[in-house]
């Protein structure tokens, strides 16, 4: 089994994607002769050339939008966007036009774009690179939104996404691409799933993308102070897969939701409405969140830290449901 | 305030009578159409906004008549027009607008967002300089596929304000995309005219900062609108890089169907009113002895015949189950 890197399962992703299939190519800023702003991308304008590995200016309305319309024309376009927080100049183009092009056309046209950004904060680079507005995006119908939380899925999910006719939101956290993993070959994800990252019986924690290593350390901790936590990774935010969180509430009883997003009207608060919509009477007590503090991401460490979900918040939430005191 | 209309042209038209008059039908087809389309807004058969196109006929029925069935159409809000002289049928279009299933868009969209994948028009789009980017993406495709054909972007005078419309130029231009930029320039954004909305009303100097040949028409004379886009349109097919054509032109009815029409004066729509593009064009082609009168009233007759027979389908249409309101959200996996 081979061992990469995030990054690198990414790139590997994309050149096998570039090689598949003409109609693919990758546009955003920096994707070429920079090789990425996160590396992602190196090599791949000598290996592709400058047609399929093409360099944009800034302009996020425009590129995206240009993403769209090459959907519309016949190819099959990964747009990669800086940071999640630039993606805000392109919203026209992802809300109002790839989300809703099939339904409002009555079915005539379907936009089969991939849109790839990095999320996410924990690098001190303040506020406009360090948010996480995924969960905003998985707010839209007519949008699939994927976030890999492991090196498998980085390497894995890029071919499904390129399957699916119409536009997925590929959101990789940016604390992630140096995170180093076993890769089984061929690597085969499925894109409708949430998955078990580790079986437990007293407690379910619900993450995805960045926080599922801070969530498994956290379950770790549990675990010696012997509390049996269960970690599902939900991977794929929308359509959510209601029914692994739900199955796995049925037997633990209880459940704490860690979302880097802000709490008012998270992913975290949907997932939470759902388990009580469905689940209300297989929980032994409230649900509960870990979500980022209701502030911009601030620069300085100590206080990037504390605006943040850590492994020492998700334990203490996750004691409190089992009524465990230190 | 806006400037004067311009004189009316006078010089002869070199056109075979038959292309003449099918460019004239055209126009008068919209005209009837949307007439009918105000009257049915009344009788609230058409809800919601309704954007006619009325005193602009002269830019659909000119502009499209250059382009190739290959090509790809991007329009906005106010794009009957289009629709139709691209070729979908007026049924369909009436159809839509009374939110039938019959509709192009199985009245999803209504009068706003036209759709036909037969005639590659990629929408008619609400938000203003929403379909520029999308045209430039065409134009992509296109060129990565080496299909010879060009995608026209038709958008107002309002859209030169937005980000979409500097962004879209400037990739366009730097790609060398076959996009053909068409600024139908009615000299209003909604109710602010384009001094008060523009520094540099000499929209094609916006064009000239990307490096982008420009050209200027009058947008009431149908003969000049299609000799301009006609000679652009070749010139971008043939991998000229992007064109910019303004067409000056002039909205004859409100903005959309509640507009009191404060920001305009009655004489001003009155001087633009005796430049109608439908009625120049009838007496140019009358004076050379292209056109009789009678010929002109067949050609009423029929887009009235044709008018009648778009309402009867639409007004025998159905409503689309609610049970298929989630219908084409998503497709089928596999079938992009």
């Amino acid at each position: 089994m081979p061992r990469m890197t995030y990054r690198e399962a990414l790139r590997q992703g994309l050149r096998e994607a570039l090689a598949a299939d003409p109609r693919t190519f990758l546009m955003g800023e920096d994707v070429g002769a920079y090789g990425g702003t996160y590396a992602v991308s190196k090599g791949l304008l000598e290996e592709f050339g400058a047609e399929r590995v093409r360099d944009t200016p800034l302009s996020e309305l425009g590129f995206v939008g240009a993403g769209v319309g090459a959907a519309l024309g016949g190819m099959r376009p990964i747009v990669e966007v800086m940071t999640v927080n630039f993606s805000l100049l392109a919203l026209d183009a992802i809300v109002n036009t790839a989300a809703l092009y099939r339904h409002m056309s009555g079915g005539q046209f379907g936009v089969p774009l991939v849109i790839r950004m990095a999320t996410g904060a924990g690098r001190q680079v303040a506020a406009q690179h360090s948010h996480s507005f995924e969960g905003w995006y998985a707010h839209v119908p007519g949008l699939r939104i994927v976030a890999p939380a492991t090196v498998e899925d980085a390497r894995g999910m890029l071919a499904p996404a390129l399957a699916d006719p119409d536009p997925v939101l590929l959101f990789e956290h940016a604390q992630l691409y140096s995170l180093e993993e076993d890769v089984p070959e061929p690597c085969v994800v499925d894109l409708s799933r949430a998955k078990v990252r580790r079986p437990g019986s007293q407690v379910t924690l619900v993450t995805y993308g960045g926080s599922l290593p801070k969530t498994l350390a956290a379950a770790q901790r549990l675990a010696e102070t012997g509390i049996d936590a269960e970690v599902i990774d939900l991977r794929v935010l929308r359509p959510l897969d209601e029914a692994t969180v739900l199955a796995s509430v049925r037997k633990t009883r209880r459940v704490v939701v860690v979302d880097e997003g802000w709490r008012s009207g998270s992913l975290a608060a949907e997932v939470i409405a759902r388990i009580a919509e469905q689940g209300f009477y297989d929980l032994d007590a409230p649900p509960a969140r870990v979500c980022s503090e209701e502030v911009p991401i601030p620069y300085a460490r100590h206080l990037e830290e504390a605006a943040l979900p850590q492994p020492e918040r998700i334990v203490a939430a996750a004691r409190a449901l089992l009524g465990a005191t230190d | 305030m806006t400037d004067a209309p311009p004189p009316p042209p006078t010089g002869p038209v070199r056109w075979d009578p038959a292309f003449a008059a099918k460019v004239l039908a055209d126009m008068v087809r919209i005209r009837r159409m949307e007439e009918r389309c105000a009257q049915l807004y009344g009788q609230q058969k058409i809800r919601g906004f309704l954007h006619l196109y009325i005193g602009e006929e002269a830019v659909a029925a000119g502009a499209l008549a250059a382009l190739d069935p290959a090509d790809n159409l991007v329009a906005t809000y106010r794009e009957h027009g289009h629709a139709l002289v691209r070729g979908q049928s007026m049924r369909s279009i009436m159809a839509e607008m009374y939110g039938r299933q019959e509709g192009c868009a199985r009245g999803r969209g209504g009068s706003m967002h036209l759709f036909d994948r037969a005639t590659r028009l990629f929408g008619g789009n609400a938000i203003v300089g929403g379909g520029l980017p999308i045209a430039v993406g065409l134009a992509l495709a296109d060129r990565m596929q080496q299909r010879r054909a060009l995608s026209a972007c038709f958008f107002g005078d309002g859209a030169v304000a937005e980000g979409a419309f500097h962004e879209s130029m400037n990739l366009a231009a730097l790609w060398k995309l076959p996009v053909l930029f068409c600024c139908e320039n009615n000299q209003y954004a909604m109710g602010t005219a384009i001094a008060r909305h523009q520094a540099q009303t000499d929209l094609c100097v916006k064009a000239s900062a990307y490096g982008m040949p420009a050209v200027r028409v009058d947008g009431m004379d149908v003969v000049a609108v299609h000799e301009a886009t006609q000679g652009a349109a070749e010139m971008v097919r043939d991998g000229g890089g992007p064109m910019f054509v303004e067409f000056r032109t002039y909205r004859f009815r409100v903005h959309s169907m509640f507009d009191p029409e404060l920001y305009r004066a009655k004489d001003e729509v009155e001087a633009w009113r005796t430049r109608g593009p439908i009625h120049g064009f009838t007496e140019r082609l009358k004076a050379q002895g292209l056109l009789t009168e009678a010929q002109f009233l067949a050609i009423d007759a029929a887009a009235q015949a044709e008018v009648d027979d778009a309402v009867a389908f639409a007004e025998s249409g159905t409503w689309e189950p609610v049970e298929s309101l989630g219908r084409d959200l998503l497709g089928e996996p596999g079938a992009a």
